[in-house]
């Protein structure tokens, strides 16, 4: 396996040719994703390789499309099935829940329910409210679906692959400002799939412990960088699994570090970081040196303005200072 | 045979559909300044259909649409300026710099937004008329949405329940004949979007939406029709967008003669010129301030938008909740 570096865009679709050139099964549904090769030039040349039978665009109709790739699923089918943003799939929602998350436990283990629904999460860039809404925590409140959001490049293409194999619905949130960027972490191997629920220690460090997920990981990547300037060494977690949350990695770093700050871009309340602040006094309250402390977006509807929208984000900046507040250190 | 428009109706016509249209160039070109960011989705090409139908409403009635939305702003006779600075994100605009293009709203005006949802507008329009005849106001809402949002279920729940109710409703489908890059032949089964409320006895019609005064016309029709009460109306006005879906959209999907040869043929505005100058024999020279006025109106609306200053940071969170409790 040698590694090779692409933009998440291209590993996203890397993954998915891989996986219907390798089941036939599997096909991908969405609005955009055929003949424009996808809103965000995702599904690049797909239809072009695999024709409309695989490649499907869609109405606008996500509440339709989604129960249409449920029943897919339950009739031996892998659907993909992009969202444009994931902001739409809350037109969607009844059926992800309800229907896909639920049906295999109401069927006492017979239905069982092999999909995955992608696309870009959380804000991108002054598109304001309606389109800049993070769906980690919602989706992971719910029994019955596995939630990844991954950071890098070799990440999403190994972890959607491993979605696209896994027999659950899955939810994986990518990240359009992420789609450009490139990293040299990508296998070629087609067979090299990751497992779903390990985090991974992007950084190590013995004074604090950061954890992030998707494009609030280079953020936290960056703090450490100025933190290590100031003397402090952060251990950076990348989640890249929301649900189930690699909670064994977490607590083995807060055993060293004593110290930890959760960073995530969406809202405060009963968020990833309450649950990971709930998890720790669980299973290492007796390790920790200082509260965790919690860095989130602002607790109100995304803002259009520019001003507003930057104080609205988690910054390098605010992560420092929660970092050296978690180390008892005077701001600076 | 009379005119089927006066002088006055048709200045004012011509004046709010240039409007837009100006408005809209420079709209374009403060996105290219990088003074608008995310998206921007101008409306030129489908001045008719706002401009037609808001000059038979009463001040009682309502208007919502999606996020394609200057031009109803305008229509509407909001103040350039606050859209145009709602658009820079700053603080005079309408939403404070807090919604964006495709969020901005107006009680005076009774407009009520600009949604960035495709298709959740149509419930909340069907609310509004349920409100009007709860109410007994004697408004009409008009419900606008695209070819596009049609397709969403929650369209044929509110054509249900509107008829069901007898709401004074007026849907209308702007079908500029694609959804983002997907045409009406590849979204829709039967694009026939005005027969759509068939089965639930909603009387529809497809209208000319390049042509003011036939959009007038139907207009006036199915308004008259809701407010008598006898339930909601489906206008399809048949026209077309001139700019890529947003300013990101570079539209390969369309050629540029299908989009040349719509603005030479059927260009709503040079129709409507040239009808006012051979029918109506309005004076070239009355037509001409018209225009002069509305460089005018337009370069005080971006001087407007680039000076406003940002929301205060404090803006941030205000407007989440209404403060107090029984109030
Ligand atoms: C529920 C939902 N799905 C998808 C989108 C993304 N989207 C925005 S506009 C659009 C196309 C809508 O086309 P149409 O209704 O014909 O309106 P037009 O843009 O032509 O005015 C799409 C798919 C969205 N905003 N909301
Ligand atoms: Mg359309």
């Amino acid at each position: 396996m040698t590694l090779i570096s692409m933009t998440v865009r291209e590993a996203l679709r890397d993954a998915m040719a891989e996986e219907i050139r390798r089941d036939e099964t599997v096909f991908l549904m969405g609005e955009e994703v055929a003949e424009y090769n996808g809103a965000y030039k995702v599904s690049q040349g797909l239809l072009d390789e695999f024709g409309p039978k695989r490649i499907v665009d869609t109405p606008i109709t996500e509440h339709g499309f989604a129960g249409l790739g449920v029943g897919a699923a339950f009739g031996g089918l892998r659907p993909i099935i992009e969202f444009m943003t994931f902001n739409f799939s809350m037109q969607a929602m009844d059926q992800i829940i309800n229907s896909a998350a639920k049906t295999l436990y109401m069927s006492g283990g017979q239905m069982g329910c092999p999909i995955v629904f992608r696309g870009p999460n959380g804000a991108a860039s002054r598109v304001g409210a309606q389109h800049s809404h993070c769906f980690a925590s919602l989706y992971a409140h719910c029994p019955g679906l596995k939630v990844i959001s991954p950071y890098s490049a070799g990440d999403a293409k190994a972890l959607l692959k491993a979605a696209i194999r896994d027999p659950n619905p899955v939810i994986f949130l990518e990240n359009e400002l992420l789609y450009g960027q490139h990293f040299d972490d990508v296998s070629d191997d087609p067979d090299h799939v990751l497992p779903i629920g390990k985090a991974l220690v992007r950084r190590e460090g013995k004074d604090v412990t950061l954890t992030a997920f998707s494009i609030m990981v280079g953020k936290a990547l960056q703090a450490a960088d100025l933190l290590a300037e100031q003397g402090i060494e952060a251990e950076v977690i990348d989640l890249r699994t929301i649900r189930p949350l690699d909670t064994e990695t977490i607590v083995q770093s807060v055993k060293k570090t004593n110290r930890i700050v959760s960073i995530e871009e969406s809202w405060p309340f009963a968020g990833i970081g309450s649950e990971i602040a709930a998890l720790m006094m669980e299973q290492a309250f007796d390790y920790l040196d200082a509260p965790l402390i919690r860095v989130t977006g602002a607790d109100v509807p995304m803002p259009y303005a520019a001003n507003l929208e930057h104080l609205a984000l988690p910054q390098v900046e605010t992560i420092v200072e929660a970092a050296k507040t978690a180390c008892y250190r005077t701001p600076s | 045979m009379p005119n089927a428009i006066s002088k006055d109706e048709a200045l004012k016509a011509y004046h709010e559909m240039l409007l837009i249209r100006r408005f809209e160039e420079r709209a374009g070109q403060l996105y290219g300044m990088g003074l608008i960011a995310g998206f921007c989705h101008l409306y030129s090409g489908q001045e008719a259909v706002v401009v037609g139908i808001q000059s038979i409403l009463k001040p009682q009635d309502t208007v919502i649409t999606a996020y394609r939305d200057h031009g109803h702003m305008l229509a509407c006779e909001m103040d350039p300026k606050g859209v145009m600075a709602e658009l820079t994100g700053r603080s005079g605009g309408y939403s404070k710099g807090k919604g964006g293009s495709m969020h901005m709203f107006s009680r005076e005006k009774n407009f009520f937004g600009g949604h960035g949802i495709v298709g959740a507008q149509v419930p909340i329009g069907t609310g509004l008329a349920f409100a009007h005849k709860y109410k007994e106001d004697g408004g009409v809402c008009i419900t606008y949405m695209g070819d596009g949002a049609a397709n969403q279920g929650q369209v044929y729940e509110s054509y249900n329940m509107a008829s069901l109710w007898k709401l004074p409703v007026v849907y209308v489908v702007e079908n500029n004949h694609y959804g983002m890059g997907t045409s009406v032949e590849r979204s829709s089964a039967g694009p026939n979007y005005y027969g759509r409320g068939q089965g639930w006895g909603i009387p529809g019609e497809l209208v000319d939406g390049m042509e003011l005064l036939k959009v007038k016309e139907a207009a006036r029709r199915a308004v008259d029709y809701a407010r008598s009460g006898k339930g909601p109306y489906i206008l399809e006005m048949d026209t077309y967008r001139y700019r890529g879906h947003s300013m990101s959209d570079p539209a390969k999907y369309r050629s540029k003669e299908e989009v040349e040869g719509v603005k030479e043929k059927r260009d709503p505005i040079d129709h409507f010129r040239t009808y006012m100058l051979k029918t109506l024999k309005i004076p070239e020279d009355q037509i001409k301030d018209i225009e002069e006025e509305i460089k005018t109106v337009v370069l005080e609306a971006v001087e407007f938008a680039k000076t406003s200053p940002e929301p205060d940071p404090s803006e941030l969170y205000t407007d989440v909740l209404k403060e107090g409790e029984n109030v």
